[in-house]
């Protein structure tokens, strides 16, 4: 096995651990250290995609995560099956697997490349104009055709069978880049002793330094060659317990108030990992001061067919070379506005390729590089420029001419072959983070790009990514930062020099497309390599109108594909600034947003999932409930039985068997989820006067009260029974959603209104369990029970409350119905909430007691009238408007929501009100939140009056019962409205909104 | 996520915490011969403040307590947080809440 572009030395490399891989299922050898894009590139692979949306074939652009094409699908199994993952991020392991997207039926024969002989009909916007008609149309077949023939990869067909895990972390300085200036500040900040994270995407720290020949052209830091002081400085980071090293973990998010976000990538490149390890983990850091040290991302350039396999970065070409010791070609041309360029001529030159030309843009390159490159004998062509390119699956050829002195393409072209074209127009900061903190950015003329100029949080950019880009200057700059965020998280400040050999090239850069022979031939010059956005679209753009940056960018896709633009925006900006004949400062910059490079859902998910993705609140009876067939419904957090089927009963049949059965004799129900809060304190009654509208000062100890509860704005907010069990003591129960918020608004009113009030508010929703026993026969049930409590009528009549024990618990006893029959509420601390409950239902056998569920619940208290808060009401409901004006406290001075209910509004006769609706076929049940209309076969838009809240089918009435809220309903008793449903307009008559037991009778048995 | 410094509990994270609206709004006395439409502007209107807004949050899944903070709605920067009650910091202003 021998890669025969792969160099006999050097690079960090390991040449003794050989690792087979697949790509599209061919077998290829790499190297232990190499990523899947250096693998491919050392066995002369580089076709390796299809881009978005022509479907053109593609290369490997860069070396690092700002990769726009080479995008692959990595398979282990059909579950872990990760698509659009970067080839040049991609570690390679033994047997790794990948796979190439967007293209079919292979990689070099794809049918979808039609697209690119139809461009000229698929512009810019062209889903804007083309497929306006038929209408229809766009939703069943334009849309599924565009999306299935553009796109990137796609999803693993099965659920993610990995562990993700996350981690809180708090830090003095964290360092977000491990290049030269970022190692430098952390070493820096450590030193003064500060505890310090620093992160870098990269397998290993070093940062540009890892793409440097050893004994290169990198020069020296502090007096010893790169490499070494590399190695020092990761040591002595390595040996400081109060720093943490992050390889494998991308920096995605910054968040408000220094608040990072961290993906750390634990397995991926793992041939075969522990099955119980995490894939990845993320943190999340809140760090006192934060160094990005984010480095700079080069520049392509823009000119017609820049776009071909064997066509990439200098750097990156580099960075294979001396990193990984693939070779990226073997006949190489050079494109460059910038000095830097030379360096990769000069590193391949010397490792044997042959550079056929070095075109330089600028009218002249004397800098020490270009210098350095003539004198190793390297052609160098000032004052030229790339028209053109020839190759299909590779480049084979450059199509060269010279520009003129007002920068003009001359005539005059000269093909230049080649297998390799080295391109760079530049380095572009890696603002990313630094503007998502919300950092200012501003246009430095003398580096051709936006650099940070005033950050909003504790930040610090330091080196490239602030335009410092010589390898001197950066790790002074980082060690400058690193000291200044030590001390200004509170550690005394350290000062340590640090001097470097290395020069400062004088340096160049491009923003923009490369002067053309003509203004609009065929060929496409790419922007955007990833979403396909070429110079001509964003010409079209500015031509139809579109002036701000932040429209062309949409209009165009530019920049809003996975890789946001990362090679595309700088150039983009000079496009546009060229077109609208303004700078490229006015043109502005779009926001650049999180994350930075694409994070997995199960990052995000962590152990967020399954049961564990939100709590489940369940009763103390639950286990009974489940033992005993219960279907279970979701309300809130609550798990709560629904009904209790029996032999095979559905719904229907179980819900009116336990309603017969109740109204007959006996149900048992648990209530236990009802929210409580215990309200204490010398001044509990006054507050309950002020809170609820009833009037609370005359309510007798041991007696309870229906309470409604307002907002201020008069609207009904939640109802529940309230028991008064001592002078200063109230037992408040509350609707089951409603326990959090209502707790949340009393305290609202107590800590910020009534400080004059001496009253203290504690939830006892959870201390409670309480066991609702209903029906004729429920007093006999409970009184063999009962301990030291006389609950005859007389004793206990509706509405009054007995402490007491029952099977030798203690017990608050509630004479209380929500179904309209005699009926009790035994409450008992939750953890006796089962053996009590069992204990009811044994000696109730004998009476028949039947377990029902909340569905049973809903239709007897249907039967009865009472609303349910949230369902009957909407929260633009007064008490009046449900019927329940009379517990309103006439005479008090004030309640929560007293002064809104004297609004005119409030009380006009048109308000929406409770009423029964029964249909004149007594079998159909209307439909919940349907209309209600005042007249038959109204025509599109209906006018309505009202709506259906709650409608069920009554065993108890044999028929089927509604409650709607009807403008003026009242005043329509005996009046028939109708209800459109699916099959046409039902008749209703309206009724009082009681249908059963309305003298209450059975309730006050 | 923001850092909220709780008067009671000190520096929290923002889930702990839930936001309560404008602050230094006392509900009119309920004897008050009060307009409607002065009452609606108690109910309905809120100051839409760009730059240092007084404002309520509650430390809901810490302490329980309401609290006052000043914050600067165009960073999120917290300049102060203090006691129902009291009045804003003296002296306070969006150029203290550093960068």
């Amino acid at each position: 096995m021998t890669n025969t572009l792969r160099t006999a030395t050097g690079g960090r490399i390991d040449r003794m651990r050989a690792l087979g891989f697949t790509f599209d299922g061919a077998a290829f050898t790499g190297l232990q250290g190499d990523t899947l894009a250096s693998a491919l590139l050392a066995n002369g692979v580089h076709l390796v995609g299809r881009s978005f949306k022509y479907h053109r074939p593609r290369g490997i652009l860069a070396a690092g995560s700002e990769e726009p094409n080479a995008l692959v699908a990595i398979r282990r199994d059909t579950a872990r099956y990760t698509p659009n993952l970067r080839a040049t991020q991609v570690e390679l392991y033994e047997g790794l697997a990948a796979h190439s997207q967007n293209r079919w039926p292979s990689l070099a024969f794809d049918v979808g490349a039609i697209n690119d002989l139809l461009s000229a009909f698929i512009p810019a916007g062209f889903y804007y104009k083309t497929f306006m008609w038929p209408r229809g149309a766009w939703k069943s077949l334009y849309e599924p055709y565009i999306r299935a023939a553009a796109g990137l990869g796609r999803s693993p067909t099965q659920a993610d069978p990995d562990r993700y895990s996350n981690r809180y972390a708090h830090c003095d300085v964290l360092v977000v880049g491990a290049g030269p200036a970022g190692l430098a500040a952390a070493v820096a900040a450590a030193h003064s002793g500060a505890r310090v994270i620093l992160c870098d995407e990269q397998s290993e720290f070093g940062g540009s330094l890892l793409g440097e020949a050893h004994g290169g052209h990198a020069g020296e830091i502090d007096g010893e060659p790169a490499h070494a002081w590399l190695a020092r400085m990761i040591e002595s980071l390595t040996n400081n317990s109060r720093v943490t090293l992050l390889t494998r973990t991308t920096a995605f998010g910054y968040f408000p108030h220094n608040l990072l976000g961290l993906n750390e990538r634990l397995t991926d490149h793992l041939a075969n990992p522990h099955p119980e390890q995490p894939r990845e983990r993320q943190w999340q850091v809140r760090a006192k001061e934060v160094v990005l040290a984010t480095g700079a991302i080069e520049r392509p350039l823009v000119f017609p067919g820049n776009d071909r396999p064997g066509i990439m970065l200098a750097d990156a070409a580099r960075t294979y070379l001396n990193r990984y010791g693939a070779v990226a070609g073997t006949r190489a041309v050079v494109i460059t506005a910038c000095d830097e360029a030379y360096r990769a001529a000069l590193d391949l030159h010397e490792a044997g390729v042959f550079i056929a030309t070095i075109v330089d843009l600028r009218p002249r390159a004397d800098g020490a590089l270009p210098q350095a490159a003539r004198r190793a004998g390297l052609p160098v062509q000032t004052h030229t420029t790339v028209i053109g390119t020839s190759g299909r699956l590779r480049i084979n050829a450059v199509q060269l001419a010279r520009l003129d002195d007002d920068g003009r393409v001359t005539d005059g072209v000269v093909n230049m072959p080649c297998d390799l074209l080295l391109m760079s127009g530049g380095f572009t900061p890696s603002v990313h983070l630094f503007s998502q903190s919300r950092g200012r950015l501003a246009w430095d003329e003398k580096v051709q790009c936006f650099v940070p100029v005033e950050a909003a949080e504790h930040a610090r950019p330091a080196g490239a990514c602030r335009g410092v880009f010589s390898l001197a200057a950066a790790v002074a700059d980082g060690t400058l930062a690193g000291a200044a965020a030590a001390e200004e998280a509170g550690y005394a400040r350290t000062p340590r020099q640090h001097s470097s050999s290395a020069s400062d090239p004088a340096r160049g850069a491009y923003a923009g497309a490369l002067p053309q022979l003509r203004p609009a031939d065929g060929a496409k010059a790419f922007v955007d390599w990833q979403n396909d956005v070429t110079s001509k679209d964003l010409a079209l753009a500015t031509r139809e109108g579109f002036q701000s940056i932040e429209h062309i960018k949409r209009y165009t896709t530019t920049g809003m594909a996975t890789d946001q633009g990362k090679t595309s925006n700088l150039n983009t900006l000079g496009i546009v600034a060229r077109t609208l004949d303004k700078a490229i400062p006015e043109v502005g910059l779009t926001t650049f947003r999180m994350p930075y490079t694409p994070v997995t859902f199960g990052s995000f998910a962590g152990f967020s999932r399954d049961e564990l993705f939100d709590p489940v609140r369940t009763t103390p009876i639950h286990d009974w409930a489940a033992r005993n067939g219960a279907v279970f419904e979701d309300v809130g957090l609550w798990k709560r039985a629904r009904y209790f089927p029996r032999n095979g009963e559905d719904m229907h049949a179980a819900v009116a068997r336990e309603c017969r059965a109740t109204r007959a004799t006996c149900g048992i129900f648990d209530a236990s989820t009802l929210g409580k809060i215990e309200v204490v304190g010398k001044d509990a009654v006054t507050f309950m006067n002020r809170m609820y509208v009833n009037a609370w000062m005359n309510l007798a100890v041991g007696r309870a009260r229906y309470g409604v509860l307002l907002r201020d704005d008069g609207f009904v907010f939640d109802d529940g029974v309230v028991a008064r069990t001592a002078e200063d003591r109230f037992h408040v129960t509350t609707t089951t959603g409603g326990a959090a918020r209502v707790l949340a608004l009393m305290e609202d009113y107590v800590q910020t209104e009534w400080s004059d009030l001496s009253v203290w508010l504690t939830s006892t929703t959870e201390q409670w369990a309480v066991i609702a026993v209903q029906g004729p026969s429920s007093r006999r049930v409970l009184e063999a029970l009962v301990e030291g409590s006389d609950i005859s009528a007389q004793a206990m009549p509706h509405m009054s409350v007995a402490r007491g024990r029952i099977c030798g618990v203690p017990m608050l006893l509630m004479r209380v119905s929500f179904s309209g029959e005699l009926g009790f509420e035994v409450n008992v601390p939750a953890d006796f909430g089962l053996p009590v409950w069992e204990a009811i239902y044994a000696a109730g056998r004998q009476h028949g007691i039947t377990p029902y569920g909340t569905e049973t619940m809903h239709v007897l208290r249907a039967e009865k009238g009472y609303i349910i808060v949230g369902q009957d009401t909407d929260g633009t409901v007064t008490p009046d408007d449900v019927g329940l004006g009379w517990a309103i406290g006439k005479a008090k001075a004030d309640f929560v929501g007293k002064r809104s209910l004297q609004r005119p509004a409030m009380t006009s006769p048109d308000r929406k009100q409770l009423v029964g609706l029964l249909t004149t076929d007594p079998g159909v049940v209307l439909e919940e939140g349907s209309q209600v209309l005042q007249d038959r076969g109204q025509r599109l838009p209906l006018r309505p009056i009202g709506h259906v809240t709650s409608s069920y089918h009554s065993t108890t009435l044999g028929r089927s019962i509604a409650l709607a809220l009807v403008a003026g309903g009242r005043g329509r008793s005996g009046r028939t409205l109708y209800v459109p449903m699916t099959d046409g307009d039902v008749a209703v008559q309206v009724t009082s909104p009681v249908f059963y037991d309305s003298e209450g009778t059975r309730l006050h048995a | 996520m923001l850092l909220i410094r709780c008067p009671y509990c000190g520096e929290r994270p923002e889930p702990e915490f839930v936001y309560g609206g404008q602050a230094h709004r006392a509900r009119p006395p309920p004897n008050a011969e009060l307009g409607t439409q002065d009452w609606a502007d108690y109910l309905y209107r809120r100051d839409n403040t760009r730059g240092v807004h007084a404002e309520r949050w509650r430390h809901t899944h810490g302490c329980g307590r309401f609290f006052n903070a000043l914050r600067d709605t165009t960073t999120d920067h917290f300049i102060a947080t203090y006691e129902i009650g009291a009045p804003p910091p003296a002296g306070s202003s969006a150029r203290k809440a550093g960068r």
